[in-house]
């Protein structure tokens, strides 16, 4: 192994506050480099494709505020997410939960039509949050209690709660006078969401995801519950040892996980569709891409209401290169999983440095 | 009702084929200590990889291998990521499967819809092929299916007695041991999980040539995620992963089965997302009980200190 150099990576003793800020977007800038490659290398013209995604996203008021409507269920389940991911609970399934959610508002839409606003707004958010909280929930309890891998049960949980939506749209839910599609019946007056002037911004659902972002924060920032959630994350031996319950804080920490993807739901059926409809047209991928939003925040719940807003826009311009250049709708999968492998190997940056060396053992 | 039965068991192998090759390349990359969680983007990049090409040339065994590479390609991406610059492998795992998942959806937007006119002949074997009940239940599928089922006593034999078996395993269960008693940890795992990327790309690749055989976007469904799944349940033994990959594919088969007894196709097509949550809780109880478990090392990234 004579004289080989090898890339190696060594930690950081003090890492730079000006490097942990600025890591997050030096990897975005990257990774829209990389994903320009694999354009390129796919026969699509990388720098018109994003001056499409920019345009599309921020150039214009009607894309700006297309941008805050997609940047609503994201900020909710990447504030859930980080939370999660604080704990080291890999809630994969936000977008199930989100699905559930917006299930369990569609339910009671459905059932008391009748209802004042004031009365069934809240209470759809109510039941929403239930139903979210109970399908992050079940990944939770099977962790705690038999240690069955969180990854895979959250994730199994989105196939079952996508399988029961299209069960209800195509069954028994499916709206009469839907012309056959794949659709409930529209909402009635009170179940729907007000909107901010001509745009689809239904500012209430917008309002109580800033609120929920700023009493996240401060639960994990200042209260004794948010500490044990970041020692159970950060060593979890310490906190049994501690005497904290493992069990009480996944729960808890997946109750408002679940619940807050549960909520994202509730504000898409209400605020955008007024119907419950086929998995794919309630979210495309708003549960995935929460993931991106909450790392991207480096778990920090203010943070993700930033990057909620970028991400809210990278999906606003996808949809914009998606017509333009004719591009499927997993095209933006593509960025998404970029994005998120260059955030990683950011975070890397703040703590360790890379260096090549030359092996000289033996 | 014996042909439902024989029947349905003889869908199942096809059926649990695709899965089989995905589990037994999870069982070795997770041996050598990295989860790959990407398993599902692997396998779709296969599915592409492998219409494309049988689609434009006609030869089926080069769809195949270039299924494998696509798949091994993507998984060192992964290995790089995690063994190299030892970030976190869960993550890593799920940015893979986004790759996958996108890169896929726009390199097959062009065979959506595309019929493929060359398939497998299947394989004939004298004698026994023309056994009466067992002869169309056992030997007369396509050579895919035969390989898969060879590789997995192959792998078992490589993996319990062989050198390489042993480095592998000790590098995913004590890596600082394995390291030295001068086993190349970097090396062994870089291998393992091209070797992983490599199967599930043949896997992805039976899906989309074999199977289906079409070409539609997102075809893989959930088949990585049981595949992860399938690698606990196999407690990562290869020869219990042809135990787990035929019972995953006798679920699948009675989803199909079941529709005509007017249950909704959409509760049935939850059955193996549900199989899936069971089979986990019984496996984790299985190995509580007799006190074995992932290889130590799992997820753990390996410096000298």
């Amino acid at each position: 192994m004579k004289g080989i150099p090898t890339l190696e990576v060594e930690k950081r003793l003090t890492s730079p506050r000006w490097l942990q800020f600025l890591a997050p977007f030096i990897s975005l800038i990257l990774a829209l480099m990389a994903i320009g490659v694999i354009f390129q290398a796919l026969g699509v013209d990388p720098l018109f494709a994003y001056g499409k995604i920019f345009q599309g996203a921020f150039g214009s008021i009607y894309g700006l505020s297309e941008t805050v409507v997609k940047s609503i269920p994201l900020m909710l389940s990447g504030v859930g997410l980080s939370l999660a991911f604080r704990a080291r609970f890999w809630n994969i399934g936000a977008e199930g939960q989100l699905l559930v959610g917006a299930t369990c508002a569609t339910g009671l839409a459905l059932a008391y039509p009748d209802w004042p606003k004031f009365v069934l707004i809240p209470m759809m958010f109510i039941v929403g949050f239930l139903g979210g909280a109970l399908w992050g929930l079940i990944p939770a309890l099977l962790k705690a209690r038999w240690r069955v891998n969180e990854v895979i049960t959250s994730l199994m949980m989105v196939y079952i709660a996508s399988n029961l939506v299209n069960h209800l749209v195509y069954g028994p839910w499916k709206g009469p006078e839907e012309m056959g599609f794949p659709y409930t019946s529209k909402f009635s007056a009170s179940a729907q969401l007000p909107r901010l002037a001509w745009t689809r911004i239904h500012y209430p659902t917008l309002v109580l995801a800033l609120l929920l972002a700023v009493v996240i924060y401060l639960l994990i920032a200042r209260t004794k519950w948010g500490y044990e959630i970041r020692v159970t994350g950060e060593n979890p031996t310490a906190a049994r040892y501690a005497g904290m319950s493992y069990l009480k804080t996944v729960v808890l920490v997946m109750i408002l996980s679940g619940g807050l993807a549960g909520l994202a739901g509730v504000g898409e059926v209400a605020g955008i569709h007024l119907r419950l409809r086929y998995p794919g047209g309630i979210s495309p991928g708003y549960g995935f891409t929460a993931i991106i939003v909450a790392w991207l925040a480096r778990l920090n719940p203010l943070g993700a209401v930033l990057t909620s807003f970028l991400l809210g826009g990278l999906l606003v311009g996808g949809d914009a290169i998606q017509i333009s250049l004719g591009l499927p709708a997993a095209t933006i999968f593509t960025f998404n999983g970029t994005i998120l492998l260059f955030i990683l190997g950011g975070d890397l940056l703040t703590r360790y440095r890379i260096r090549i060396k030359r092996r000289t053992t033996n | 009702m014996l042909q439902f039965i024989l029947s349905a068991l003889r869908a199942a192998i096809p059926a649990g084929t695709p899965l089989l090759f995905g589990t037994l390349g999870e069982v070795y990359t997770e041996r050598s200590g990295v989860l790959n969680l990407g398993v599902e983007g692997l396998m779709i990049m296969g599915s592409v990889t492998a219409f494309g090409v049988a689609f434009t040339t006609g030869n089926v065994w080069l769809a195949v291998a270039l299924a494998a590479l696509a798949g091994g390609l993507l998984a060192l991406v992964h290995a790089f990521v995690t063994i190299t610059l030892k970030v976190n492998q869960v993550v890593s795992g799920l940015a893979i499967t986004m790759i996958g998942l996108g890169v896929s959806g726009i390199m097959g937007k062009q065979y959506i819809g595309q019929p493929l006119g060359v398939r497998f002949a299947p394989l004939e074997i004298p004698v026994l092929s023309d056994l009466p009940i067992l002869g169309p239940l056992l030997f007369q599928f396509d050579p895919l299916v035969y390989i898969s089922i060879l590789l997995a006593p192959a792998l078992w034999f490589v993996l319990y007695r062989t050198r390489w078996g042993l480095s592998l395993r000790s590098v995913g269960e004590n890596p600082a041991t394995a390291d030295t008693l001068g086993v190349n940890i970097v090396v062994v795992r870089y291998l393992a999980v091209f070797f992983g990327g490599l199967l599930a790309g043949v896997g992805g690749a039976y899906l989309s040539v074999v199977y289906a055989p079409s070409w539609i976007e997102g075809m893989t469904a959930g088949a990585g995620w049981i595949v992860i799944a399938l690698t606990i349940f196999a407690m990562w033994d290869p020869l219990r992963a042809l135990l787990g990959a035929y019972l995953f594919g006798g679920v699948r088969v009675l989803q199909y089965r079941l529709q005509p007894l007017g249950i909704s196709p959409n509760l049935l097509a939850m059955l193996p997302f549900i199989f899936t949550i069971l089979v986990l809780m019984a496996s984790a109880g299985e190995a509580m009980r007799r006190r074995i478990g992932a290889p130590a090392a799992l997820m753990q990234p390996y410096s000298r200190e």
